[in-house]
């Protein structure tokens, strides 16, 4: 693999290159230890060995297929990163390192339980190019100092870019919740919580709010582990489907309804017809861009989108207790589903990286490229990526080199062969990005099962996965932490004091920075929730309890400190 | 008035600081960061002195206690940010990407870190206020100051700006140990914050508290190495250096297809 990384950032910048050198970062790191020399080796080797483990993998997989998915995103993201990377991996010669990844990837591959574990928890899409990683940093010792200050590097370039639509998000959230009186109105609740605090006792209440947050979380295990049984049977249609659902009740009824509060906040008349236009299309294109492809940014857009109006149902329809224990204990479950070996979603991006399949688009914001998505604006980008995203599949499986070795090797051959080349190869991607797709819905189904439903707490897995593949992809973060982060805000901003809202907004942004640090320092999956949502917490209880008295006295008398 | 207001008072106060923050800040990750970071550790501050307010339950009619200790707080804090700066010093070389600028210049953390200070607590002392001027309704009605609003922006741009100068000043004195801009610092911090029980009586204390942010400001200039021709080299129009296009190549190969 090196050697293709190589061959594609000599014969041009090519983004799939650039992308698999990313997401054999930890390799590229090594690599950049084991000098040119031990890339061309590795190069070579990858290349001799991957083209009939890539196809194989290919034929195999129909839905598998779809593994590659989770490659081609690494490969997209990078290669949107490319610029931005570039750069870098000019000046660590980490580019250089990506073949030593592809190296790496081989003996990972040999060593598939350790490894994998890590991995798995990061992203299901990525395992394969992960396992590879972490292969290669076992096995490249001498690379680890140079790697963690890769890592360090992309690091700071990816807290920003998980900052930016965080806080978008919360900025949607808050701006709703302020402006419309409806999401902060009781009265409904859900399904789920039966016990709806009416005593004014305080213990009663908490009572009330245990009970609460025991049956949200046990629906969400339920779920979680439904999720897991459909995978491992290898329901895919199930799971894929369940998503689809999730997607389309949100981005219409919930759209529908968002939209007729927003009007009603603001007094403004609307007529139907219009409404129905105006849901229609947007729908549409949310199905379209996150279930299939369009813009980067659409994707990102809808799915920020998404997560805000899961996050304003939650604000709505959550008693104001059961609301705090949930997210508290949701952290904790996150935690634990995380990092047990036998947490569920532990196992789900086990399996997910022994199958070499990719992570569910619908459910995981990516800072890059989610699927392959970008190729249709640039057809042969994506032809490109499809091939790495391929020969990511191929190498997860254990072939590792040799996968991708023949999608490197089919790389180049696109590079070389041009249009021709593309349209073939395009087609043939184009139904391996179907099938990915599909895999990458299924696996976010388990994943979140329940993401249109009110206790999509399981986003969480996908947390532990949005940090992984920094360096390879770009950053990922489930979408659930995105619903979670602005249910606290929002819930926060809901009580109408601005201080509060600030200040867990920071406390957020740092404990997402912190495990951003953690992620560089591990290097495995972890969960997103915990260390934002207790710091959310904290501030949010002792500002408002603690410092908001003291801050009110000081506005009041214009006392500043 | 009150949308006109809020929207006067909020690009009073905030407008200055955003700005710097977009030119200054935003166009690195490291730095952005570093802002967010010691915003947290002002957070902290104000939740140790507002936990020592609260404890004390008997002087919590008299607000000085409560400003004296918050300042020394607020200070302590940034004493502490600056050690964790210097701890992570390796790692900031490293995350800097080649961009050796941040470490090599300390003013640029120095500044980084007042900003992240003046932003996050001109926002707490604001915020609130802000939401309340939208209305309904507005204060100075029963002979109250009419000028609360416009006063409490100007004096939270100043204090904005104050912490902005007062890092500078700060990291400045650690590093060269230079204790006496240290205590002029911590000084001025109480003598500004001390001039503000006066209000409001705005006549004396806006002018006082600018007065300082000015000194505060020439000070921070100079200890950052300006001097007039800096300045006025900063002041003068840059112009970019204009990209020329390669067009013998072009016209060549034109002549040649």
């Amino acid at each position: 693999m090196d050697g293709h990384v190589n061959i594609d950032r000599d014969d041009k910048v090519v983004a799939a290159a650039v992308v698999e050198e990313r997401v054999n970062n930890k390799g590229v790191k090594k690599r950049r230890k084991g000098t040119p020399q031990q890339q061309e080796e590795e190069e070579e080797g990858g290349g001799a060995m991957p083209p009939t483990p890539s196809q194989e993998h290919d034929g195999e997989r129909g839905q598998e297929s779809e593994t590659p998915y989770p490659s081609n995103h690494p490969r997209e993201g990078s290669e949107a990163g490319l610029v931005k990377r570039l750069p870098r991996g000019a000046e660590g010669s980490g580019d250089g390192g990506g073949g030593g990844g592809g190296g790496g990837g081989a003996p990972s591959d040999s060593h598939p339980p350790a490894t994998t574990l890590v991995p798995a928890a990061r992203s299901n899409a990525q395992d394969p190019r992960r396992s590879q990683q972490q292969g290669e940093w076992v096995e490249g010792e001498g690379g680890d100092e140079d790697e963690e200050e890769e890592e360090l590097k992309y690091g700071a370039q990816h807290v920003i870019k998980l900052f930016i639509p965080v806080s978008l998000c919360m900025l949607v959230v808050v701006a709703t919740v302020s402006s419309v009186t409806f999401y902060t109105e009781k009265g409904t609740y859900l399904l789920y919580t039966p016990f709806h605090e009416q005593s004014n006792a305080f213990g009663d209440k908490l009572y009330d709010a245990v009970r609460n947050s025991l049956i949200l979380l046990g629906v969400v295990i339920v779920l979680t582990i439904v999720l897991i049984i459909l995978y491992k049977k290898r329901c895919y249609k199930i799971i894929h489907g369940w998503l689809l659902m999730s997607s389309l009740l949100l981005l219409f009824i919930f759209t529908i309804l968002y939209m007729m509060e927003l009007l009603r906040g603001y007094n403004i008349g609307m007529d139907w017809i219009t409404i129905g236009i105006v849901v229609w299309n947007f729908g549409v294109v949310g199905m379209v861009s996150i279930h299939w492809q369009g813009p980067l940014r659409l994707q990102q857009a809808y799915l920020i989108f998404i997560a805000s109006l899961m996050s304003l149902m939650f604000i709505k329809y959550l008693p104001e207790y059961t609301l705090w224990m949930v997210l508290g204990v949701i952290s904790i479950w996150d935690l634990v589903a995380v990092l047990c070996p036998k947490g569920p979603l532990r196992i789900l991006v086990e399996t997910a990286q022994e199958r070499n399949e990719p992570i569910f688009p619908a459910l995981i914001y990516s800072s890059n490229i989610m699927y392959s998505t970008l190729g249709a604006a640039d057809s042969e980008e994506t032809t490109t990526t499809s091939n790495n995203s391929n020969s990511g599949q191929d190498g997860a499986r254990g072939d590792d080199r040799a996968g991708a070795g023949q999608e490197w090797s089919q790389e180049n051959g696109f590079v070389a062969d041009g249009e021709a080349g593309f349209t073939q190869e395009w087609a043939q991607q184009a139904d391996q990005r179907a099938v990915r797709r599909r895999d990458q819905v299924g696996n976010h189904a388990r994943q979140q099962p329940t993401n249109t439903e009110p206790s999509r707490p399981q986003p969480h897995p996908r947390d532990l996965t949005a940090q992984e593949e920094e360096e390879e992809r770009g950053v990922k973060l489930g979408l659930g932490d995105f619903i979670f982060y602005s249910v606290l805000v929002g819930k926060v901003s809901a009580y109408g004091n601005w201080n509060t809202t600030l200040a867990c907004f920071i406390a957020i942004l740092i404990g997402l920075c912190l495990t951003l640090i953690m992620l560089a320092i591990f290097k495995k999956a972890l969960p997103a929730l915990p260390i934002s949502i207790t710091f959310g917490l904290i501030f949010y209880f002792s500002t408002s309890q603690l410092v908001a008295p003291f801050t009110e006295k000081l506005a009041s008398e214009q006392v500043y400190i | 008035m009150t949308v006109a207001q809020f929207f006067g008072c909020g690009l009073l106060a905030f407008g200055p600081p955003v700005a710097m923050f977009a030119i200054t800040i935003a166009t690195d990750p490291i730095r952005t960061i570093m802002l967010v970071a010691s915003a947290f550790f002002w957070l902290l501050a104000l939740l140790f002195s507002s936990i020592l307010y609260c404890a004390v339950v008997q002087l919590q009619d008299t607000i000085v206690f409560g400003l004296v200790f918050s300042v020394l707080f607020q200070e302590l804090f940034r004493f502490l940010w600056f050690l964790l700066i210097q701890k992570a010093e390796g790692g900031l070389k490293k995350v800097s990407d080649g961009n050796v600028q941040i470490v090599e210049n300390k003013h640029i953390l120095a500044y980084v870190s007042g900003l992240g200070f003046g932003i996050i607590s001109g926002a707490f002392s604001l915020v609130n206020v802000l939401a309340d001027m939208t209305g309904p309704g507005t204060v100075g009605l029963k002979g109250d100051p009419a000028n609360f609003f416009v006063a409490s922006a100007v004096t939270s741009l100043a204090f904005t700006l104050l912490h902005i100068f007062w890092g500078v000043l700060f990291f400045n004195a650690l590093h060269r140990r230079a204790y006496l801009q240290l205590a002029y610092v911590i000084l001025c911090h109480l003598l500004a914050s001390g001039i503000t029980l006066m209000n409001p009586m705005y006549g004396l204390t806006i002018p006082t508290v600018w007065v300082l942010t000015v000194l505060s400001g020439g000070l921070a200039l100079v200890v950052a190495g300006g001097s007039h021709s800096t300045l006025a080299a900063a002041c003068r129009p840059r112009h970019p250096p204009i990209l020329r296009v390669p067009t013998p190549q072009l016209t060549s190969q034109d002549t040649a297809l």
